[in-house]
């Protein structure tokens, strides 16, 4: 039990689970699943409180049972005591104070992350303001490889996402043409099918694939079907590069997904055995989402913010290429509007990097969250000062196959141009050699003689 | 073999912008991109063009101007009143209900009340239910769902074929009811109450920036409160320009037959032979 006095009023919090989750900044999600706290005043004394909880208390109060879930297990059994004994003196309210000290460093952070449970990282973010967020999320620098190096400082990678509503492959190249020649497509070239189905996946792959190895592109792909349909696909003969899968902070909200840890791993190592990786062995691409668990009625009484800190737990384990949260897909029941999804792409965002993921984010809402092209600016451009990883790239930020808003390839020109950021450095040399950009980073009038136009018949015909 | 250039500029994609701005390469500060031929594969936004990094006015206004009958569709006024009407001179009996959520922002906050009818209107129907009317075999449901603006447009046409079609084969379809502030699980308690054999409830979808009328159509056998989402079947994209009404009412006929002779729905339904 958690007591908090405030004057003359009293507040007691049960357990750790229920202090979290009255400390957590207002929120549709949390309302709907009745954790929130009661009232603005509630809201603060439990962050007084949360900020006196030592962070080796959260080693000692698992808020899902062990017994009972393998993500409980996971994050237990692979904490390292060592990497935590530099904070292990510390309360969640020295913990941020820690954090944003001028002494820290990148490498420090690093070093700290297999240190790190997600509660606690989750528990710190609660005390923090949008500014905090920012400030130690950008001393975070996390450095994965495929065929080519993302995450360096001063680079933004980007997906580039050429979805088609009927999985069509002219309809699928078209787009990936235009966002190659807008420089997008360093992170991954990921296409969501319609239909998840491994003949389908193998031909989108095949065309992506023979697309990338005509034109030497420095890059990866992936189709973003479930993970037993890439298994099926690859033993197709598909060319797989990355897989993928959405994942949750709970094993019964895994289940709902259709995966546990066993099955992850089994992907990895079936991808890991094609060797097709030529710089590095990050094979692995996750998608996660604050509300996932509630929707799948696998949350525990934990608040949604704590839940996907937990899925990123999931996540490093794989040692993945990328991770990126889909903060405002779920709708507005779990995020209600412009400042819930921005307040979360910027807590999602932060507790991946602290757990030491390459954190990207789709920043993006649908119609009937209260959101619009402004709050994406909004949440872009702050992502981009905290040094996010990667962005989507969607043509024209309508998405016609999910039906919903995400960044475009012009939003992208937009912040790599104001925050003077670049691609990875072997797709930046590629989009110079291609005369996409010239030295400067800057778009070049593309003409007809520029090699991917000329071979526009190749592709439509 | 390389395209030549003039073939390209005799595509200028589809359909001409509906903001009446500078046309395409009248603007000095805009660059075209020269494979708008590509349009005619996708409707995606591509080869917008730009001036320095930014979307040119024309295409930034194309986008807000779709969100914006998105965004409205969203908060339109649904008028069971008129749908009761249009529905009685066809010669079906209506009975009105609401949800939980008694306003739109309720509905949104709130999907749990979406689902379950206000007190009154279930005491509407447990009352229609003990007049001794035969129990429906297939009841019809119209919810607002996300998009007023579907059912307006489109339910009352793909309810009547369907019944219609229905009905000549004897079935048992019992009264029409137009549920306000829906969710589709709403659904499950009318179908539970009446008693019927399945429901199948048609509402709006999400708008999209592509269509902000759609209108979606789920099926469920022997609905009860609690039905999983994988044990209904559901037609998508019902619209003349998406799934026109003839194949959606078919394809509902038919699931219906199916469901009937299998006795569940859902999933599983897909899975078996015929």
């Amino acid at each position: 039990m958690y007591h908090q006095m405030l004057g003359r009023n009293s507040f007691s919090f049960k357990n750790l689970k229920v202090l979290l989750a009255k400390a957590t900044p207002e929120r549709s999600g949390d309302q709907l699943a009745g954790v929130a706290a009661e009232n603005a005043e509630e809201r603060i004394a439990a962050q007084l409180c949360l900020a006196e909880v030592p962070l080796q208390a959260f080693l000692e109060e698992p808020l899902v049972p062990y017994e009972e879930d393998e993500v409980t297990r996971l994050i237990f059994d692979t904490h390292d005591r060592e990497a935590f004994d530099k904070v292990s003196h510390l309360n969640v309210g020295e913990f941020r104070n820690w954090l944003l000290s001028d002494e820290r460093s990148s490498q420090e952070l690093l070093d700290l992350a297999p240190g790190l449970i997600p509660e606690m990282v989750a528990a710190v973010s609660k005390l923090m303001r949008n500014q905090d967020l920012i400030t130690v999320a950008r001393k975070c620098q996390v450095i994965t490889q495929f065929r080519n190096t993302i995450g360096l400082s001063g680079r933004l990678a980007t997906r580039l996402q050429p979805n088609h509503p009927t999985d069509d492959l002219k309809g699928v190249a078209a787009s990936l043409l235009d966002g190659l020649l807008y420089g997008c497509g360093d992170a991954v070239i990921g296409i969501n099918p319609v239909t998840d189905n491994p003949q389908v996946m193998t031909d989108i792959l095949k065309m992506v694939d023979e697309l990338r190895q005509r034109f030497d592109i420095p890059t990866q792909s992936c189709v973003l079907g479930h993970v037993t349909t890439q298994l099926e696909a690859l033993k197709l003969g598909a060319p797989v590069d990355l897989i993928f899968q959405s994942i949750a902070g709970t094993e019964a909200a895994n289940r709902s997904f259709g995966i546990n840890l066993r099955l992850l791993q089994e992907a990895r190592g079936a991808a890991l055995a094609l060797g097709r990786g030529t710089l590095g062995h990050n094979v692995m691409y996750f998608e996660t989402g604050q509300g996932s668990a509630l929707s799948a009625e696998a949350h525990h009484g934990l608040d949604q913010q704590t839940c996907e800190a937990r899925a990123y737990a999931v996540a490093r384990h794989f040692k993945p290429l990328l991770v990126n949260t889909v903060v405002g897909f779920i709708g507005p029941e779990y995020l209600f509007n412009g400042k819930q999804i921005i307040r979360a792409g910027l807590e999602d965002h932060f507790c991946g990097k602290l757990l030491g993921l390459p954190m990207g984010c789709d920043v993006c809402y649908t119609n009937h969250a209260e959101a619009d092209q402004d709050d994406m600016d909004t949440l872009l451009t702050l992502l981009g000062v905290a040094g996010c990883t990667y962005f989507m790239g969607v043509p024209g930020a309508d998405d016609i196959m999910l039906s919903y808003q995400s960044t475009s390839f012009h939003d992208m020109r937009y912040l790599r141009s104001v925050l003077n950021l670049r691609p990875a450095p072997e797709f930046e040399e590629w989009l110079l050699r291609l005369g996409i950009t010239n030295e400067a980073g800057e778009l070049n009038k593309i003409d007809f003689q520029n090699p991917l136009i000329r071979s526009l018949p190749e592709f439509t015909a | 073999m390389p395209y030549e250039d003039n073939e390209i500029d005799q595509n200028p994609g589809p359909a001409g912008p509906i903001v009446p701005l500078t046309g395409p390469g009248l603007d000095p500060a805009v660059i075209e991109n020269p494979w708008q031929a590509l349009r005619r594969f996708t409707p995606a936004r591509i080869a917008l063009g730009r001036t320095g990094h930014s979307l040119p006015t024309r295409e930034l206004l194309e986008f807000q101007l779709a969100h914006a009958q998105a965004r409205d569709a969203v908060y339109a006024e649904y008028d069971p009143a008129l749908l009761s009407r249009q529905l009685q001179e066809r010669g079906y009996p209506v009975l009105q209900v609401h949800s939980q959520a008694g306003d739109r922002k309720t509905f949104l906050l709130r999907p749990d009340m979406g689902r379950r009818l206000a007190p009154e209107s279930r005491q509407l129907l447990q009352k229609y239910a003990a007049q001794g009317n035969p129990p429906p075999g297939l009841l019809f449901v119209l919810g607002d769902g996300l998009s007023a603006q579907a059912i307006h447009r489109h339910a009352v046409a793909v309810l009547d074929q369907t019944a219609l079609a229905l009905k000549a084969e004897g079935w048992e379809t019992g009264p029409v009811v137009i549920a306000s502030q829906a969710r589709v699980g709403l659904g499950d308690e009318i179908g539970q109450v009446l008693g019927a054999e399945q429901v199948a409830i048609l509402i709006g979808e999400r708008p999209g920036l592509s269509a902000a009328d759609s209108l979606g159509i789920y099926l469920t056998y022997n609905p009860y409160i609690g039905r999983l989402e994988s044990e209904r079947n559901c037609i998508s994209n019902v619209r003349p320009e998406g799934l026109v009404y003839e194949a959606a009412s078919s394809s509902l006929i038919d699931l219906a037959k199916r469901a009937r002779l299998f006795k569940f729905s859902g999933v599983r339904l897909k899975d078996q032979p015929g």
